[in-house]
């Protein structure tokens, strides 16, 4: 049987999951002999094969149009999607920033910040375009959430083991953490 | 004919969301300009007014997961500064160690797992392997050393911290756990096994120094100044003390207490990036242009205070005669000399007798309402600003991430690439991960930059002079 190909990638996040993903330790030598490790921050491939991967992880909430992209770009490839944390289950911290309308938080990072001179805010096309914070699930379909801030290299490790064996993973007990 | 314009996205095996555009010339043979586009907003400077100061620590570690333990420390030393509770010493000292953890485990990764398939498999290697999993193939044992030295900096996190990414341990005022005398013990018996795989790097590197010299020379050399902490009798700071800024001659322009840092250091917006671009305010935007991180540390610094980091420091200085160390390349080599600086540095603060003290939370506040809190991150200065009611809630804050001071070097870097190596009208894959990598080898931390700004992912795209997009390079 062929290894089960998985992508990952990271949309509005800080890079912990993943982090916490490498945390996995000597294991990771282990989970690259069950996987097939395709596109992911941490490799060259840019993004997941036209032909389909197996698994699908996204880190992180969707606060921009290149977000957005990406998860329908991963949802469409991917057989299995896992939300990866907590930002990309319920939109965590970085999901603060819709208690603010947008224009003022751009307002105050380039224009009223103490530092900042001659400001304005930055509208070239090539940029992504700031939308309300939201998690993956209010965007695409999530096929398993694994909550935690980050989840903690043992939830992943498990999580990941369990796919490449052909099954779901449960999630309980002391897997299961909120922050 | 029409120009092209290349876009390489996501910029791959460095830390956030970014993507480069090359624009060619008329002819298509050469480059025109070439811009690195931090591409996502976060607005961390909006969203954290009305918490409360003591929260900070545990909120703004959550800009960046590769680099939790600066924020948390810049967030707890501005606590101090606005609450007027200077921390006792033992409090500094595992402040220190813990960072200390961070340094040895992020310089490690970079190191190892973003930088080294370039520089073990080199910049030409087959994509599909050019990553950790050719590493593990190609080098099992070295990886599984690179492994466990990125786990020996997490494990001093945990240890102190509770968990290893977005700990709990520093407070305004101190830090909330005293150290055990067989918590010392377990961090001392791995840190000879974590200075052996530093200096196994650190030959790794001169070896390929020596053998790539000349992509060294051409690959982004270029004059700036140099910003960052230093220690009273300038050696290399990276927890506390005063900043120094030098310039491309190596002569020192300033010299000033972090909390002054405003008189000091400017911000600049371009249209095309979220990322804004420091620079040093009297010689105005784009004069006044610096880098930090371990290439401008090591140039603005006469010695390093542990032995083995001094004898491989004064190797490293002879590169260029005395003079600041321009080129880009070696950002690899100084950052494996901090991390050799760091495991011997957590050495010297294990045997301090002060290190199992239980005096470590100052309780009596002079509340102060303002306060700035600097770091040196792994990838740079760090500067937290808080302003704060009497409730100790946050009115406004400023952030200047480490990232942010390399983003015209960044810049800068990926268009002198681009023009050394990238020819039209046929472009190899091989010339596009060198552009990559000249933005890598700053290691720029994009979640960091992005906390106010976006996080950093890349696509090269090829645009013609009349910008229509000839070639999109996303490596499938
Ligand atoms: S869940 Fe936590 S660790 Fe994961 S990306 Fe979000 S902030 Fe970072
Ligand atoms: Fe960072």
């Amino acid at each position: 049987m062929s290894k089960p190909k998985v992508a990952t990638d990271w949309m509005a996040g800080c890079a912990g999951c993943h982090m916490s993903l490498l945390d996995i330790d000597e294991r990771l030598l282990q989970v690259l002999e069950l996987i097939d490790l395709r596109a992911s921050p941490i490799t060259d491939l840019k993004e997941a094969d036209e032909s389909g991967v197996v698994v699908g992880v996204l880190e992180g909430g969707i606060n921009n149009t290149a977000n957005e992209h990406q998860a329908k770009l991963m949802r469409s490839r991917c057989k299995i999607l896992v939300a990866l944390g907590d930002c990309a289950v319920f939109g965590g911290v970085p999901a603060m920033r819709n208690f603010f309308t947008i224009e003022e938080s751009l307002r105050r990072a380039y224009i009223e910040t103490e530092s900042t001179v001659d400001g304005f805010i930055p509208t070239d096309p090539e940029l992504a375009v700031p939308t309300r914070v939201r998690a993956v699930s209010e965007v695409v379909l999530v096929d398993i959430h694994v909550p935690g801030c980050p989840p903690s290299a043992d939830v992943i490790f498990h999580v990941l083991s369990e796919l490449a064996q052909g099954r779901i993973p449960e999630i309980k007990d002391e897997n299961l953490h909120w922050h | 004919m029409v120009a092209q314009k290349i876009t390489i996205e996501p910029v791959t095996r460095i830390e956030g969301h970014a993507k480069i555009t090359i624009h060619m010339k008329e002819d298509n043979q050469s480059v025109d300009h070439a811009y690195l586009h931090v591409n996502e907003f976060r607005g961390f400077e909006k969203f954290c007014e009305g918490r409360m100061v003591f929260e900070m620590p545990l909120i703004t570690p959550r800009i960046c997961g590769i680099c939790p333990v600066s924020h948390h420390l810049a967030a707890a030393k501005a606590g101090d500064a606005v609450l007027g509770a200077p921390p006792p010493r033992p409090a500094s000292l595992l402040r220190e160690l813990m960072h200390m953890g961070q340094i040895i485990q992020s310089h490690g990764m970079h190191f190892f797992e973003l930088a080294g398939p370039d520089l073990l498999l080199g910049f030409d290697a087959d994509p599909a392997i050019r990553n950790v999993v050719g590493l593990v193939q190609n080098a099992p044992d070295i990886t599984v050393k690179a492994v466990q030295l990125r786990k020996y900096g997490q494990e001093i996190i945990r240890i102190l911290g509770g968990r290893r990414i977005h700990p709990t341990f520093a407070v305004p005022g101190g830090v909330n756990k005293a150290l055990s005398a067989a918590d010392r013990d377990l961090i001392l018996t791995g840190l000879d096994q974590a200075i052996e795989t530093t200096q196994i790097a650190i030959s790794i590197m001169k070896d390929w120094a020596a053998k790539n010299m000349e992509d060294i020379q051409k690959f982004a050399v270029f004059p700036t100044g140099y910003f960052g902490l230093i220690t009273e009798e300038n050696g290399l700071e990276l927890y506390d003390g005063n900043l120094r800024l030098i310039g491309s001659d190596g002569e020192q322009l300033e010299r000033f207490p972090a909390s002054n840092y405003l008189d000091f250091i400017g911000e600049h917006v371009e249209n095309w990036s979220y990322l804004k671009f420091p620079f040093y305010k009297k010689l105005g935007w784009p004069d006044g242009v610096y880098r930090v991180g371990p290439l401008g540390r090591l140039n603005i610094i006469d010695k390093i205070d542990t032995p083995l980091a001094n004898e491989e420091f004064k190797a490293y200085r002879q590169i260029n005669g005395g003079k600041p160390i321009e080129n880009t390349l070696y950002y690899h080599y100084s950052r494996l000399i901090e991390t050799l600086f760091a495991a011997e540095r957590v050495k010297v603060l294990l045997d301090d007798p002060d290190i199992l003290s239980k005096d470590i939370l100052n309780t009596r506040h002079n509340f102060q309402g303002e306060g700035v809190g600097v770091i040196e991150a792994p990838r740079g200065t760090l500067i937290h600003h808080y302003w704060a009611n009497e409730n100790g809630q946050i009115q406004k804050l400023n952030l200047i991430v480490s990232t942010g001071h390399n983003n015209y070097a960044m810049s800068k870097a990926v268009d002198m690439v681009a023009k050394t190596y990238v020819k039209g009208p046929e472009i190899h894959e091989g010339l596009l991960n060198r552009v990559e990598a000249a933005v890598r080898a700053h290691d720029p931390c994009l979640s960091c930059s992005t906390h106010a700004v976006g996080q950093m992912p890349m696509i090269i795209d090829v645009v013609d002079a009349a910008g229509t997009t000839i070639q999109t390079l996303k490596r499938e």
